[in-house]
């Protein structure tokens, strides 16, 4: 069974692997586009995410590292208000710089499976409901 | 990013036979007990209480008819989490921009 609560976000940048890979891993950089942090990429490290709080979040995130693959790929929990989700950075060569994919997938255990996994199902099924979204009266 | 309404969906669906059991509701219609516990290939008290927990989350319906009770999927109880999906999918692109400005100033 595929997971549903899937997230891809993938760009290519015009900038070299070990560039994206430290603004990925360098705590500093890493606030600067994402939120503050005390990042370490040491497998198995736990640390927060702390933004703003908003209306129905309290802006904190805790994670936990648990791949660090240099230039390549890194990845974390990601658990806020009471959801746990893994993080995924994938990055891989392309002709005018760096492709990074996001993946944010939940249901922690299996997410692996889901990982490439088939989709179609849920993705057909998630198609329809958009349409009855947007065609709602939102 | 509105979590909380999205919850009680995720907690439902995170169990890989809750999954099972709704998919295949929302692919082939009503179901009673016995059919989903012949698919589940779990007992039946374990698929009851699967269909509870999917039942708290408005994810199915069920109606009585005579010893057999029929259960349904309403997949109109995953908005809220294609709502979360559709709020963190514009939360990632936008840290994208941001990310893409910090490249141009590093070096």
């Amino acid at each position: 069974m595929s997971n549903p609560a899937t997230l891809v976000v993938e760009r290519v940048f015009p900038h070299p692997q070990e560039k994206l890979w430290r603004a990925l891993t360098e705590s500093p950089f890493l606030a600067q586009w994402l939120m503050n942090n005390d990042f370490v990429p040491v497998i198995g490290r736990k640390f927060q995410f702390r933004s703003e709080p908003v209306q129905n979040w309290d802006g904190v995130i805790n994670c936990e590292v648990l791949v660090v693959d240099p230039l390549k790929q890194l990845s974390y929990t990601w658990s806020s208000m009471g959801l746990d989700f893994v993080v995924l950075w994938t990055l891989t060569p392309a002709e005018t710089g760096t492709h990074l994919r996001m993946e944010q997938s939940g249901f922690g255990p299996d997410q692996q499976q889901a990982y490439g996994g088939a989709k179609y199902g849920w993705q057909r099924f998630f198609d329809g409901l958009d349409k009855a979204l947007d065609g709602g009266t939102r | 990013m509105k979590p909380a309404n999205a919850n009680h969906v995720f907690r439902a669906l995170a169990d890989p036979t809750r999954r099972a059991i709704f998919e295949e509701l929302t692919r082939q219609g009503e179901q009673t007990v016995h059919a989903l516990t012949r698919y589940a290939g779990v007992s039946q008290p374990a698929v009851s209480k699967h269909l509870t927990v999917l039942k708290r989350a408005k994810l199915v319906r069920h109606r009585r008819d005579g010893r057999e009770t029929h259960y349904r999927a309403q997949p109109d109880a995953l908005a809220p989490m294609v709502e979360w999906l559709r709020d963190y999918g514009a939360f990632w692109r936008d840290r994208f921009d941001r990310l893409e400005s910090l490249l141009e100033r590093m070096d």
